[in-house]
């Protein structure tokens, strides 16, 4: 019996942000701080001619102003090299991306130079001060006209914008039983370009030691290694061990601070520069012109569905933006995360994918909330609406007749995956039975009969969540393993300190991984601190992105906590006179003892003393108590969800509104279901935002229209209704938690669910299909089309 | 210019430039970094604190504006080491996450609720919809605020 497992322990870190004590790195004050400052080109693509930075450097209090000439040659400090991409697959086209712009710039919002300065104010004037001479170029901003042979080069040295062309499946096959199949719907369409916007904007301090000749960085990270392990090998060219990168707590990340950024860079190399402490933080404008984008797919699908509803194949080609250059782990979010999900829950006997990814002129498109698996979901479930139409047949009943059965799990589909455990069946019955989806229909059916747009949305999904099997990863062409580790000290006097390299930006680790090994150790949850976010306490990690800390940080704290428990009854054995195998290790109650005799009970704290005593260990044992385990995953794991939505759209303003959503997630054993209710209602609302209001627009010139919170819209609280929630639980067979990741099912189902109950409002005008996100004036324009006589 | 503001009961003189922004003066001079700032267009919220008794984004009040007045921040709304009931019932209901909201959705629902300790749930989603949250998805902070209105018993 465990106690905390399963249970709704109230966060442990809350009190820190209650009372404003949270550490973020914007609040961040050292000694002499200086204040850096980026130019930054107001055009999309230009030729730098000249930088006269003499107006800015005269200013009182400005130190110094750099340009990326000044970064490359190192003067002061150290020749900074190229952002990498960390994940390559075979062929794929990988230009530079100085840290800050040589020659020219690529998109609105690439660094042009440096400033640095005594307060922020100053540093800002100084931008002003720099006369920059800008030669306009031709701008491409769509993925598509990118690739074509005319289209302006975002990086002339290697002559084309075609980055990669990822394909997986066999095409003839999908060709064949397309051609078989009673039926093909097909359609062209955009999933649109998102914006992250956690709510903290990304800041980048850094500390030059001169005696250890060592370097401090802190930074808004969700993975401070892999930004050591970056700068070290990289863009700086620090040693490793006299590297440090704290990432203390971090307002969000969504994806968008798991990447190596130029500031990252930059302020580190200000800092030996200048010798003294220096400090970047954006502004939310920054924000939006530097953070890596999201989706921003066109593809064209066609789908096989026969007379029964059974689905016979599905062919898919999609144009991914990457923007102006490679984000850290871009590449991957259209292929390897975005076409091996193209099977959803559904039994698709051929399937075919292939993405082309594409430089233009816009901020670099990278991992958002979710990261190919939204793209992949929002496509099959709109896909299986339109041939649910195609067929007149109920979209729920469609769907029930292509699910995987449970009895056939561990199931391979034809896209690479091998799903670990699954019961599709339970989840619809369970969502139709929480949304009360018959009755839903009923009232659909009243309301349009009075003329009125009801409209109700199901979606069913799949994640791959907690990346991946280092193997599989570095077999696809990512450029580090993918495991966690968890270390476990256990003070003198029985208290512990845990090491996590996962690192937790909102998810409630500290509470979270406090519940796992208070469990494992039979201790109590106070004596328990997770620590994480700094390179010098902790092991080497990972961190934190795809749904991966619970079933791999977690498990690794399982594995440490095995190894402790395992020491202990060695010990315990030895002081009271017994062999091993007869030792009761009680995790209740946190006490080892001779089975049949609780009397002869060791408690834990006496344990963990006489092993800093060390003067009664078994023959052979070293003293101390501390254990750490890199846990790789043999599988990702697949939680999956199903979702309804019901909405009401004005007939006269083409507003939505959303008037119920219910969703039933089954993300394997639960640990904490307060905080994974808590991160499944917040993805619903992002996936809300993104079907009805959220988008990253460009302009033919490459300025983005929708770049500060007036114009890009985020979710507010007044958007929706209370959300209904529910779960089951179909445990992971294969980590030691039976967890699934929880992080971004709520983004990925419910994209698809507010678009598919839109769609339907709309399907007794005629309308097939609209591209997200379904604004008023979009949904107005489909209706006074349709009035004149047609759909889209 | 020189001004003088009550900062959590306590006065400070301080010489400020005209142009610095109350929130900047309230983290840079005074050290009071629990006031974030998430945006610069006014529209987040993050940095909501209580200026003589109203809620005002001090990202968008200049610091000579503030002179003379009484200023309350989220570091001075828990008293003797109790947690001010909103505090509670958002650590109650998990209406937080990452916790970079957190200042100003809290000093912005003291003030939404003032005195009305049963708030519907719609005019606790109209009275927040100037205070963005990522992470949360609102539901829990709705609930947070109306647990909190009737903590504080139709106090202000």
């Amino acid at each position: 019996m465990s106690r905390y497992m399963g249970t709704a322990v109230k966060r442990v870190e809350d009190p820190r942000f209650l009372q404003g004590q949270g550490k973020y790195v914007a609040n961040l004050s050292l000694p002499g701080m200086a204040y850096v400052a980026v130019k930054r080109s107001p055009l999309a693509h230009a030729k730098i001619l000249g930088i006269d930075s003499s107006e800015a450097e005269a200013l009182d209090g400005v130190i110094a102003v750099y340009t990326g000439q000044d970064l490359l040659d190192g003067g002061a400090s150290f020749a900074c090299g190229s952002l990498p991409c960390g994940f390559t697959p075979p062929d794929i086209v990988t230009p530079a991306h100085n840290p800050v712009a040589v020659d020219k710039v690529r998109h609105v919002g690439d660094a042009i130079a440096v400033v640095v300065a005594e307060s922020s104010y100053i540093a800002e004037d100084a931008l002003d001060l720099i006369d920059v001479d800008l030669d306009p170029l031709p701008v491409v901003v769509d993925a598509r006209a990118a690739l074509e042979d005319d289209a302006p080069l975002v990086h002339d040295d290697v002559g084309t914008n075609l980055s990669f062309h990822w394909p997986l499946g066999d095409e003839d096959a999908v060709n064949e039983a397309l051609s078989d199949s009673d039926h093909v719907v097909e359609l062209e369409f955009v999933n649109q370009r998102l914006i992250a916007n956690a709510m903290e904007p990304r800041a980048c301090a850094a500390e030059w030691d001169p005696s250890s000749e060592s370097m401090t960085v802190w930074t808004t990270s969700q993975n401070p290694h892999t930004i050591r392990l970056l700068l070290g090998a990289f863009t700086l060219g620090i040693p490793e061990h006299k590297l440090r990168v704290i990432s203390p707590d971090v307002g969000g990340g969504f994806g968008s601070k798991i990447f190596h950024y130029p500031e990252e860079v930059i302020v580190p190399w200000v800092a030996r520069a200048i010798g003294r402490p220096a400090k970047w933080v954006a502004s939310r404008t920054e924000s939006y012109v530097t953070d890596a984008q999201g989706r921003d797919h066109i593809t064209r699908a066609k789908i096989g569905v026969n007379d029964d509803g059974t689905i016979t194949g599905l062919h898919v080609t999609t144009w991914a933006n990457l923007g102006a250059y490679l984000s850290t782990f871009a590449p991957l979010i259209p292929t390897a995360l975005y076409i091996t999900l193209l099977s959803g829950v559904y039994k698709i006997p051929v399937i075919f994918g292939e993405s082309y990814g594409a430089f233009t002129n816009t901020v670099p498109v990278d991992a958002y909330r979710g990261a190919g698996r939204p793209e992949a979901s929002y496509l099959l479930e709109t896909m299986v609406d339109l041939a649910a139409r195609r067929l007149d047949m109920d979209p729920v009943e469609l769907r029930r007749k292509n699910l995987i059965p449970s009895d056939e799990f561990p199931y391979q589909t034809p896209v690479a995956l091998e799903y670990d455990s699954g019961n599709y069946q339970g989840l619809f019955d369970k969502i139709e039975e929480l949304s009360e989806y018959q009755s839903l229909r009923q009232e659909q059916e009243k309301a349009r009969a009075e003329g009125r747009l009801v409209g109700i949305g199901f979606s069913s999904c799949i994640e791959a969540s907690g990346p991946a099997p280092s193997a599989v990863a570095v077999g696809l062409g990512a450029a580090i393993g993918l495991f966690e580790s968890g270390s476990i000290r256990v003070h003198p006097t029985g208290k512990i300190s845990v090491f996590t390299g996962s690192h937790s930006h909102g998810q409630g680790h500290e509470t979270t991984f406090a519940q796992i090994v208070a469990d494992e150790l039979g201790v109590a949850m106070e004596d328990v601190e997770i620590v994480h976010g700094d390179t010098d306490r902790i092991p080497y990690g990972v961190g934190t992105y795809g749904s991966r800390s619970a079933a791999i940080g977690g498990s690794a704290l399982v594995k440490s906590a095995e190894k402790i428990r395992d020491k202990l009854k060695k010990i315990a054995a030895h002081m009271l006179e017994a062999s091993v195998e007869d030792m009761v290790y009680d995790q209740d109650e946190g006490t080892i003892s001779v089975s049949g005799s609780p009397e002869s009970a060791k408690t834990f704290a006496e344990l963990a003393f006489a092993v800093t005593t060390a003067d009664n260990l078994p023959e052979g044992m070293e003293p101390g108590l501390e254990e750490t385990s890199f846990y790789d995953p043999a599988n990702f794991t697949f939680p999956a969800s199903a979702h309804t939505a019901m909405v009401e759209i004005d007939s006269k303003t083409g507003e939505v509104e959303v008037q119920s959503y219910a969703a039933v997630d089954d993300v394997g054993n639960v640990i904490n279901p307060m905080i994974v209710e808590g991160q499944i209602l917040g993805g619903i609302v992002q996936g809300v935002g993104q079907a009805l209001w959220e988008h990253g627009i460009y302009g033919e010139d490459g300025q983005l229209l929708s770049g500060s919170m007036l114009s890009y819209a985020m979710p507010r609280a007044d958007g929706f209704p209370s959300i209904a929630i529910d779960r089951i639980e179909t445990p992971s067979p294969h980590n030691p938690l039976g967890v699934k990741g929880a992080g971004e099912m709520g983004t990925i189902a419910a994209t698809a669910t507010i678009s598919s109950a839109v769609l339907d409002a709309l399907a007794p005008l005629g309308v097939t299909h609209l591209n997200m996100p379904l604004t008023a004036e979009k949904i107005h324009n489909a209706i006074v089309a349709a009035g004149n006589g047609g759909g889209e | 210019m020189r001004v003088t503001i009550e900062v959590n009961g306590q006065t400070h003189e301080s010489e400020v430039e005209p142009r610095i922004l109350l929130v900047d003066f309230l983290r840079d001079d005074l050290g009071l970094t629990g006031t974030n700032v998430g945006c610069d267009t006014s529209q987040c919220g993050a940095c909501t604190v209580h200026m003589d008794g109203m809620a005002v984004k001090s990202c968008t009040v200049l610091a000579v504006q503030a002179d003379g007045s009484s200023v309350t921040t989220i570091e001075g709304l828990a008293s003797n080491g109790h947690l001010h009931p909103m505090q509670q019932a958002f650590w109650d209901e998990h209406g937080l996450q990452c916790g970079f909201c957190t200042p100003g959705m809290i000093m912005a629902s003291v003030k939404l609720v003032d005195g009305n300790r049963e708030i519907s749930d719609e005019e606790v989603r109209h009275g927040l919809e100037g205070n963005l949250c990522r992470c949360t998805g609102y539901q829990n902070i709705v609930k947070a605020v109306k647990a909190g209105a009737a903590a504080m018993g139709g106090q202000s």
